[in-house]
């Protein structure tokens, strides 16, 4: 039987696949919790519970008080005691955000952004992660840890020449200038490297060769497949990472062309600040992610665990 | 096993599946580069098996092919990397250190290639900056006050959820929807919540008997409050960092400790917390790296998003600082020397560390 053929059997109906990587990732933190269950060795008692309860209402609160508030008005926020339920106005409170911010400008930008961030993470942290897992050569590990030293750098140490830099290019308030300097992450390289150092058998890889496929072909046929729920995961949470990012765009971006995060921050400026249109703007900004977190969440919590076992 | 052969590099729809057919139509030596079989004589370079002498055609094409193959490995690991090294040494490598360079010049943001040399002037005018020791010190404290307990309390909870639990994917998911809310709006939010007037949380004070606290304005309530917005936002998550470390601790441990009598307590003393060390040292240097930069908590909880931080600068940031003395005041090239010296105090905390890990790694 040839080596290739099982990897490349899947290969028709994987690609275009949703449900497949979803079933990968969780697959894995799913059973991993179940072993876990038996390597943590007691069962959770009623403290447990009542403690996890806690955390989970703390958690939640702020966001559902934000809707709250955002059903209400202003002068009913300005008023003790706070409302601890919801109110009439979110509806007119959510279309004075969406216009007065920007909001649905906002959105499509974000959308482009943290997508082609995303994208550019996992397409080109795959390939180098690839090679500095499975191929030999030269500077390979020197590459590695000059990749791994500078995630540890903020990007505070970055902004002033990047902002001469779009100056110069007259990108100000482009989104280019958002996308190019996160693009890629050191991060992205790390976590794929990690994940096919364990996942991707040399030998297939070497089998692949050996039926006279080239790099781009192993790359196609073989990594990508094994990779796949790692990159699913990489995806996320770049995405969310992306979508939240601050401290670059709102240098970068003004409020002609703002992603959300920066279209948030222009709601406060007003001479009498409408809090209750404030907190509608929040909730808007809020929503898509939450969504992706209440869809993907699973994949979301075997990612971060995998990177921690992991990095 | 079957041979199965492509038409080589360049096949562009020979996908192995069907070069079954193929195989028993012409069979082909693969291209491995193990031990050459006895029947070629070593001669022929990766030929396997006892293949019919090939045509003086047949045998440049291989040649050809083969020569494609060696400049494939040879050359594909570097054009894998290469994308990412290029934007990553564009945007990433290359501003870290231009910062350097503009950090010893006078640039205003206004004319941002107009620099002037000013040598060290930078370094030394922050040296002697109240503005900047201010910053710096609420950077650590605000720092400690944020990180110290959201570790501790991670600690905790990932103990908790280390127990056999009903529903534990729901409490993972929940607990991360901190991580999913953005700086700017949880911030929003929670200046609301500490409102001094009619904020929820003064209001459950009063409920308690405890007079109205002044979150804005005062040193330690406004820096206390800022770090709740970091404990909030980042706590589940580093949970889910310990419960995977406590999950890779082999359960044979426990249970010897639990022979030798050990109570869960000192199970979780003597067994969990020793195997999460290097987990826990790696929590501890990202939550640093963090702290360290915080800036869209503290800009966002001063109505209207200053970058002075309070009134008295009283939750002013080395970020926040930094971003004051460029975008602000327009001094760019001072705003690189306040970047380099942010890099130049983590370079030192993670010396220390470094020292700290193993001074415990020799003790134990």
């Amino acid at each position: 039987m040839s080596v290739l053929s099982p990897v490349d059997a899947r290969k028709p109906r994987d690609p275009r696949d949703p449900r497949e990587p979803r079933k990968g990732a969780a697959g894995r933190p799913r059973r991993r919790s179940r072993a876990a269950g038996a390597g943590g060795q007691f069962h959770g008692g009623r403290i447990a519970y009542l403690i996890l309860a806690v955390v989970t209402a703390v958690s939640v609160f702020p966001l559902v008080w934000t809707a709250v508030a955002a059903s209400r008005d202003n002068t009913r926020l300005a008023e003790s005691p706070p409302p601890f339920w919801f109110g009439s106005n979110l509806p007119r409170n959510l279309e004075i955000a969406w216009h007065d911010a920007n909001l649905g400008l906002a959105f499509l930008n974000t959308l482009v952004v943290a997508g082609s961030i995303a994208l550019g993470t996992v397409l080109f942290g795959t390939l180098a992660g690839f090679a500095f897992a499975k191929l030999r050569f030269r500077f390979r590990t020197a590459l590695l840890l000059l990749t791994i030293g500078t995630m540890m750098v903020p990007p505070q140490l970055s902004v002033v020449p990047l902002f001469m830099a779009i100056a110069e290019l007259q990108w100000t308030n482009r989104l280019p200038a958002v996308v190019l300097p996160t693009l890629v992450s050191a991060f992205g390289v790390f976590f794929m490297r990690q994940y096919l150092v364990r996942a991707l058998p040399g030998e297939l890889v070497e089998a692949a060769r050996v039926d006279g496929a080239n790099s781009l072909r192993v790359v196609w046929h073989v990594v990508f497949p094994v990779a796949r729920p790692a990159m699913a995961v990489l995806g996320m949470l770049t995405f969310v990472m992306a979508w939240n990012d601050f401290f670059w765009p709102i240098i970068a971006l003004t409020q002609q062309n703002p992603t959300v995060q920066v279209a948030l921050t222009g709601l406060g400026r007003g001479y009498i600040p409408d809090q209750s249109v404030i907190m509608a703007g929040a909730l808007l900004g809020t929503l898509p992610l939450l969504l992706v977190l209440a869809v993907f969440g699973r994949q979301i919590v075997g990612g971060i665990m995998q990177g921690a076992v992991k990095g | 096993m079957r041979e199965t052969t492509t038409t080589g590099t360049d096949g562009a729809g020979a996908a192995p599946r069907d070069a079954g057919a193929r195989d028993a139509a012409a069979p082909r030596p693969a291209r491995s580069h193990g031990a050459p079989s006895p029947a070629a004589g070593g001669a022929g370079r990766g030929r396997a098996g006892a293949a019919p002498a090939p045509s003086a055609a047949e045998e440049r094409r291989r040649a050809r092919r083969s020569r494609r193959y060696r400049r494939d490995v040879r050359w594909s690991p570097y054009a894998f990397v290469a994308p990412f090294f290029l934007v990553f040494g564009a945007f990433g490598l290359f501003p870290l250190l231009y910062t350097g360079w503009a950090s010893l010049h006078r640039v205003s943001l206004t004319a941002p290639t107009d620099m002037e040399w000013a040598g060290l002037g930078n370094f030394t005018r922050l040296l002697g900056d109240e503005f900047f020791w201010n910053a710096l010190g609420n950077t650590f404290s605000i720092g400690v006050l944020a990180t110290v307990p959201q570790l501790l309390m991670a600690l905790g909870l990932a103990h908790v959820m280390n127990y056999r639990l009903r529903g534990s994917t729901f409490f993972r998911v929940t607990m991360l929807a901190p991580y999913a809310t953005s700086v700017a709006a949880a911030t929003l939010v929670f200046v609301m919540l500490y409102g001094r007037d009619y904020g929820m949380i003064n209001w459950a004070l009063g409920a308690v008997g405890v007079d109205p606290v002044d979150w804005q304005n005062g040193t330690l309530s406004s820096q206390f409050a800022i770090s709740t917005i970091v404990i909030w936002r980042w706590t589940g998550y580093n949970t889910l960092i310990y419960l995977a470390a406590m999950q890779a601790v082999p359960r044979d441990l426990y249970e010897s400790a639990a022979l030798d009598g050990a109570s869960r307590w000192q199970q979780f003393t003597h067994v969990t917390i020793p195997s999460l060390r290097p987990t826990i040292l790696f929590t501890v240097v990202v939550s640093t790296i963090g702290a360290m930069q915080l800036f869209g908590e503290p800009l966002l909880f001063s109505p209207g998003g200053s970058p002075a931080g309070g009134v008295d600068h009283q939750y002013q940031t080395l970020g926040l600082y930094l971003y004051e003395q460029g975008w602000v005041n327009l001094h760019l090239g001072r705003a690189s020397a306040i970047a380099w010296a942010m890099f130049l105090i983590l370079l030192l905390i993670a010396v220390v560390a470094a020292v700290v890990a193993r001074r415990l790694r020799k003790s134990q």
